[in-house]
């Protein structure tokens, strides 16, 4: 654990990215092949499942401590992280153990679930008291189910390439998946001969940015594809050695929610893999988000879950084709032989093709996008007829067009402090729209759009401004306006104020405008009634 | 005998305020930061080594009755002395006996040794008013003398990577014990405008720190693996970027949480602390033996409740003006 840690801090510590880059390569290069490979699966955020409650974990720091539980809320709150409370409570003088070997302790947090809860508190209280406190606030990350290590996996990624010696897009296609630390060697998992049995491995998803400069510079028309931007699950559908898997762009294995899909297993040929958007869809469109929420949502998957909520792929690129990898190829290339395939009248109804739009000129595109709801979309992609598939995120081939967001301008009327960078910060807002009787109504909730510069400033204020506490919460006088934009708006039952929001944050701070000229719950149900037309 | 009031905390029987927020005739300051001495008072009475502060941030022509840790003044028939609090130089608590009652005023105050400031000395007393800037369990600090270990070998390692070493640090108190804790060896220190003043200050009692006052003049593209003590307001300034290339530190209580830490963007959070930590606030209420706690300043529900439920004190929060300590204002 020790090693650990100190790459973990080693990471934390700095915002450049060739020191954490240098970090990782120094922690490969210092330690054993299993040492390193559960260290690459946590740098990935590849981690066990949480072994335990959250409620336990917090009573027994409570009582290590020798503190009681209100005390250690209030510091948790406080600290905005649950590992990092535990680990600080904790006396800070323990006696520390070195010879933890992180592969012994991942391999012990995997079997605890199926222990009882006297012997996963004797476990991990017995980790507690012999850590020292760096070590405990890592080890403690680990269980609470929100471990992230501050490096992207681009430069994971870039690390064992440098480590390797391996070219970085192999690399990323062999990090793919959830794969097993315990089960992998560094061989198995890098080395090109073993590779063949690995047939659930799905592709590095090829991502777009938003685009940021004037359409036109985007030259002549006829170079792109534009196609609608849905709103669904990003996916790849595999069939390998008659084996259908069915992965989201976050690498969750979802085969066994989507049965739609099972019929594909043996109408595909061996070694397709086709990318595209996984959406519930209806008479010749998609259903709401929502929709597919609630369906993934349920553990059990009903009839009549199934029959309001059938869900399709909108298939836009083919990667893998008779088994090969077609990746490199351009797309012109591609889509031709996914037209191809998917003409076949042999294949299920859950296939279909993203539409290619037939504009001529960059205006239509423009007016297009601007009217994106009324087709049922949030915009368009645009990607060049000539573009290979990629891998990760990247700048010049496709990008994503969206429409802009709706918006309404809601008065902040509850503050809750952060977590992480922003602990100890009122960070977590709720906004309010006016109702009928002269009341404020919670309509959404939202804790992005601000600036570092602002966010202090709003701190402050509302620290001196607050009426009343609820915990982390505080409720303050309404006074300042923000204008809050979202994607979509829809009637909730669920919601004080009748409606519900997809993707709310901040989009400014209206300094110009009072408390009283924030929007109105009727605005709000108007705006309901103009998107569903 | 005392009372809490907007002006601050009030003597009637002595007539006369401990650290107030607003002008009052009479003042008695714990120590030289701003949130304790403030302007405009009729008279200020404080420690020998207070007083240079308050005239280099007052104003010089300000009347001053300058005492020593234990001398004792009686005004009315209070018995008035300061003690050692252990905060900064010259930072006092305030003792107060009247007709066999006796308060103390810590003011800020601190445990731990930096290795400048007169060591905290507890005061028995019937009512004790206390800080609680870090008045909650996850505040537990490392012993100074570890973190002056790390910071110097960090000045080291960054130095032999040619790069300057900048350490933030508030300009009155914590800046000094940094300055007393430093071993540059053959490399030079340099000080922000704001540190340099007020060594300048105490240079009136006494004190001496190493480090030269950079100036317009200074040629600050010629340094190289130097030591430079600035104010936290420096972070992001333009005078910073001059001392590029550098790798730069906060020296605070609040690096403790990694949150703080990481909002600040800086290279290293060193935990240093003019305040107390936990153990140190539950070690400090003990010792005075103390009846009645009356706890400010930081997170006084939290600590009042503990002190009340755990360790059977009555204790009370007292929301002083000036509403919470904000990250900004340390």
């Amino acid at each position: 654990m020790r090693r650990f840690t100190e790459l973990f801090t080693a990471i934390d510590q700095t915002t450049k990215t060739n020191e954490k880059v240098a970090a990782i390569v120094r922690y490969l290069s210092e330690s054993d092949d299993r040492n390193s490979l559960y260290a690459i699966a946590l740098l990935i955020g590849n981690r066990p499942r949480r072994p335990v409650k959250t409620s336990d974990l917090k009573e027994w720091a409570a009582t290590a401590a020798g503190i009681p539980d209100w005390l250690f809320e209030e510091s948790y709150h406080i600290v905005g992280d649950l590992a990092e409370a535990i680990a600080r409570v904790l006396p800070s003088d323990s006696p520390s153990r070195s010879d933890y070997q992180l592969p012994e302790v991942i391999d012990e947090l995997a079997r605890l679930p199926e222990q009882t809860d006297e012997q996963k508190k004797e476990v991990i209280t017995g980790y507690w008291r012999h850590l020292n406190p760096d070590e405990r606030f890592v080890f403690t990350k680990l269980i609470t189910g929100n471990f992230r290590m501050g490096v992207s996996r681009q430069l994971v990624i870039k690390a064992l390439s440098i480590h390797l010696g391996m070219d970085e897009a192999a690399v990323a296609h062999r990090l793919m998946g959830k794969w097993i630390p315990a089960a992998e060697t560094m061989a198995s998992l890098f080395s090109e001969s073993v590779q063949s049995d690995r047939v659930f491995q799905p592709y590095p998803f090829y991502l777009a940015y938003q685009l940021d400069a004037p359409i036109a510079s985007l030259g002549a028309i006829e170079d792109w594809y534009i196609e609608k931007k849905l709103d669904g699950i990003r996916g790849q559908i595999i069939v390998r050695s008659s084996q259908l898997f069915v992965w989201s762009r976050g690498e969750d294995l979802l085969t066994d929610k989507f049965p739609e899909f099972g019929p594909l297993a043996n109408a595909l040929p061996d070694g397709t893999v086709i990318d595209g958007e996984i959406i519930p869809w209806q008479d010749g469109r998609p259903l709401t988000f929502q929709v597919m929420q609630t369906r993934i949502g349920r553990k059990n998957l009903s009839q009549k879950s199934l029959r309001e909520a059938p869900l399709v792929m909108v298939c836009y690129d083919l990667l893998e084709w008779k088994g090969e990898d077609i990746r490199d190829m351009p797309m012109h290339y591609r889509r031709n032989l996914l037209e191809t395939l998917l003409s076949s009248p042999t294949l299920p109804p859950a296939l279909l093709l993203s539409e290619v739009m037939p504009f001529n000129h960059w205006g239509e595109v423009a007016v297009f996008r601007q009217q994106a709801r009324d087709f049922h979309c949030e915009g368009v992609m645009l990607k060049r007829k000539d573009s290979a598939y990629g891998s990760g995120r990247r700048r010049g081939h496709w990008w994503k067009w969206k429409t802009d967001p709706l918006t309404a301008d809601g008065v902040l009327i509850y503050a809750q402090s952060g977590h992480g960078r922003r602990a100890n910060l009122y960070t977590d807002y709720t906004f309010a729209v006016w109702d009928e009787d002269g009341s404020l109504v919670p309509f959404a909730k939202a804790y992005s759009g601000l600036t570092d510069k602002e966010i202090a400033e709003l701190d402050t204020w509302i620290k001196r401004n607050t009426l009343e506490r609820f915990g982390p919460v505080r409720s303050v006088t309404p006074h300042h306006v923000f204008e809050i934009a979202f994607e979509g708006i829809q009637q909730s039952s669920r919601h004080k104020s009748g409606v519900a929001l997809r993707f709310p944050r901040i989009l400014r701070w209206r300094r110009d405008k009072s408390a009283e000229a924030a929007n109105t719950k009727a605005d709000l149900l108007q705006l309901i009634a103009a998107v569903t037309k | 005998m005392l009372k809490f009031t907007e002006r601050g905390v009030y003597c009637p029987q002595a007539d006369l305020y401990i650290d107030p927020w607003e002008p009052v005739e009479k003042a008695v300051v714990t120590h030289g930061h701003s949130d304790h001495a403030r302007w405009g008072m009729g008279r200020y009475l404080c420690h020998v080594h207070t007083a240079p502060i308050l005239r280099l941030r007052l104003g010089a022509a300000i009347a001053i009755q300058e005492v020593e840790y234990g001398e004792v003044i009686t005004v009315n028939g209070v018995r008035i002395s300061l003690h050692p609090a252990g905060h900064i130089i010259g930072s006092a608590q305030v003792r107060l006996e009247y007709e066999g009652e006796i308060w103390a005023v810590s003011g800020d105050y601190k445990l731990s040794y930096d290795g400048l400031s007169v060591p905290y000395e507890p005061i028995r007393c019937h009512h004790f008013v206390t800080e609680s800037t870090f008045g909650l369990p996850v505040y537990q600090f490392p012993e100074p003398d570890l973190v002056f270990q790390d910071i110097n070998s960090w000045c080291h390692l960054n130095a032999a990577e040619g790069v300057n070493t900048v350490l933030l640090a508030y300009a009155l108190g914590k800046s000094q014990s940094i300055l007393r804790q430093l071993q540059p060896g053959s490399r030079s220190v340099f000080l922000h405008g704001a540190v340099a003043n007020v060594n300048a200050a105490l240079g009136e009692v006494g004190y001496r720190f190493v480090g030269e006052r950079i100036t317009a003049e200074t040629d600050r593209t010629a340094l190289k693996g130097a030591i430079i003590v600035a104010p936290p307001s420096a972070l992001g300034s333009p005078w910073l970027k001059k001392l590029s290339p550098y790798r730069i530190a906060v020296c605070s209580g609040w690096m403790q949480l990694r949150g703080a830490r990481r909002r600040r963007g800086v290279d290293r959070g060193f935990v240093l602390s003019d305040h107390c930590d936990w153990d140190q606030l539950n070690r400090a209420v003990a010792a005075t033996e103390a009846e009645t706690v009356y706890v400010t300043h930081g997170y006084e529900g939290p600590f009042a409740r503990w002190l009340r439920e755990q360790k059977k004190i009555q204790a009370h929060e007292v929301h002083l003006h000036g509403g919470e300590a904000t990250e900004a204002d340390l």
